[in-house]
């Protein structure tokens, strides 16, 4: 499939859960194409970064579930800071833990897990939909009852991916890739490369294969797709480019020009600007 | 050991020592500091007294020995894989202490680094800064201890806007299984100690550092601060804590920049 094919299956208004963490491994390719299309009105789920900053930036979200959106090494996402200060998306944030622990609930068909993490804090003062259950059990402990968060859809960037849906990393940690896929209705995979599914096996341990044809329901070929976050071992992060990122999302001027640079064409267009940029 | 000779002992010195004594007899339990003090610290404490402490290189690997705080560990010293989950799953099982950095701490401890609200409300605050991140989570299940490298007004509030890490008034209220398992155990800044042992769990100035007194801790205090007598004064670091911390954890004396000499 093409970023594009996969973003014509997707609807305004669904609720789409994005993996990676922070600003590292994210499917951005996806998102630019969400970027280029007509959705609005998304619910998105994300343990967040600079995907999250650019649908802000292009309103598109209408609500967001999170515990953090940050770039890492730097730690505030402008374009998230900018949406959540004109109160313009409905926040639901969550401790990160929550997030890890609704995401398996859906992937379980449960309604809801128990869990200790929320309990006392305003978690459960900005969320009021939240509720406790208590323990059947002798020990009768009161704890947060976390909704399953059910996903239409999990858009997740892997190193190396077959062409039936078969995924791997490579890198120091798979995140919650696997679950955003589980949780999910429909499930689509970006990876760096696909390769025939022999190749797998010789290219990294079976541990590694943790995303599984019955989970996606598509895979792009997305070379240098997680750019600019990390997408290790293949690429770092590009911190010139984030940076750069960064400092134009604080300015709308700014922001202007690196859209149209950047931002204005399709996905083969972005590489191109963005090599062009890495040579200047 | 001595240290260098001629070499005066830094605030900043003093701040990591302070930080490391935060995981004095904790065991074999995962050290989690955030921010650059009390990663000097946690590295401190397990390189001279807490030798059964896990430490991670930030990433998803636990790490063995000593390495400074700009470099990468050396490969040879990984010892255990970490992703995310594992780090949740060691949250949940309570072998953690962490140490977190907050932008507003009242004096019961509850700790807000998710946004400053001002005239606004939660769904439309002054000003976002990261989230809640895990320290629901972190502050319900395991000890945790906070670093303030600019003890001021503005962060050590009488409320704050919202409650990232549980306090002990949230706690009880919230009841038994909140309860159950909090512990927060003490409040390094840059110019005190401080830790909860004052009346209902508020906070109670336990010692000054070298060079500053009570009166300027007050008055960097938003609130009243408990004392029990007149506060000591904050330990400076062994000279073998002074060659760990200036020859092999921060040789290029990054704490500097953390906390001004």
């Amino acid at each position: 499939m093409t970023e594009d094919q996969v973003v014509a299956e997707l609807r305004s208004g669904m609720t789409i859960g994005i993996g990676g963490w922070g600003s590292r491994r994210k499917p951005m390719s996806l998102v630019r194409a969400i970027l280029r299309s007509d959705l609005t009105g998304l619910t998105v789920v994300s343990y967040g970064g600079p995907d999250v900053g650019l649908l802000c930036a292009a309103g598109k979200v209408a609500r967001l579930v999170y515990g953090f959106v940050s770039l890492d090494s730097i730690p505030l996402e402008p374009h998230f800071q900018t949406a959540r200060q004109a109160g313009a998306l409905r926040a639901t944030e969550w401790d990160e833990g929550m997030l890890q622990t609704g995401l398996y609930a859906a992937a379980q068909r449960l309604p809801f897990l128990p869990l200790r993490a929320g309990l006392g804090s305003d978690v459960m003062r900005v969320n009021p939909e939240l509720r406790t259950v208590r323990s059947p059990y002798d020990d009768g402990e009161e704890l947060v009852a976390v909704p399953a968060l059910r996903l239409d859809a999990a858009l997740v960037h892997l190193n190396r991916a077959d062409a039936a849906g078969n995924a791997q990393f490579l890198g120091p940690d798979l995140y919650f890739d696997d679950l955003y896929c589980a949780a999910a209705e429909r499930a689509y995979v970006s990876c760096e490369r696909i390769v025939p599914t022999g190749q797998l096996a010789a290219g990294a341990d079976p541990t590694r294969m943790r995303i599984h044809r019955w989970m996606v329901s598509g895979v792009v070929e997305a070379p240098n797709g997680a750019h600019f976050t990390s997408c290790a071992p293949d690429y770092g992060r590009d911190e010139p480019f984030q940076r750069a990122y960064a400092a134009a999302a604080r300015d709308p001027d700014t922001w202007k020009r690196f859209q149209a640079t950047y931002l204005a064409g399709d996905e083969h267009d972005y590489q191109r600007a963005v090599t062009a940029g890495s040579r200047a | 050991m001595n240290a260098p000779a001629g070499a005066e002992v830094t605030r900043a010195e003093v701040c990591a020592a302070a930080c490391a004594d935060a995981w004095r007899g904790d065991g074999e339990i995962l050290a989690s500091p955030m921010g650059l003090i009390p990663t000097i610290g946690a590295r401190l404490a397990r390189a001279l007294f807490e030798p059964e402490l896990l430490l991670s290189d930030g990433e998803a690997t636990l790490v063995g020995g000593v390495w400074p705080v700009d470099e990468p560990p050396p490969p040879a010293a990984a010892e255990g894989w970490v992703p995310y989950r594992a780090i949740f799953d060691l949250v949940a099982s309570g072998r953690r202490h962490v140490m977190m950095g907050p932008s507003q701490l009242d004096r019961y401890g509850n700790a807000n680094i998710s946004a400053i609200i001002g005239d606004g409300d939660f769904q439309h605050p002054a000003r976002q800064l990261l989230g809640v991140r895990g320290a629901p989570g972190n502050t319900v299940n395991h000890p945790t201890s906070y670093w303030v490298p600019r003890h001021s007004p503005r962060t050590f509030t009488e409320r704050v806007d919202v409650v990232c890490g549980v306090g002990y008034d949230r706690a009880a209220a919230a009841g038994p299984s909140a309860t159950r398992f909090h512990r927060l155990r003490r409040v390094v800044t840059n110019l005190a100690v401080l830790d909860f042992g004052g009346p209902g769990h508020s906070m109670r100035l336990l010692t000054v550092h070298p060079g500053s007194t009570v009166g300027e801790v007050r008055a960097a205090t938003g609130f009243p601060l408990h004392t029990d007598g007149e506060p000591g004064t904050t330990r400076t670091p062994t000279g073998a804590e002074l060659h760990w911390i200036r020859e092999v954890i921060d040789p290029r004396s990054r704490r500097d920049q953390e906390v001004p000499r």
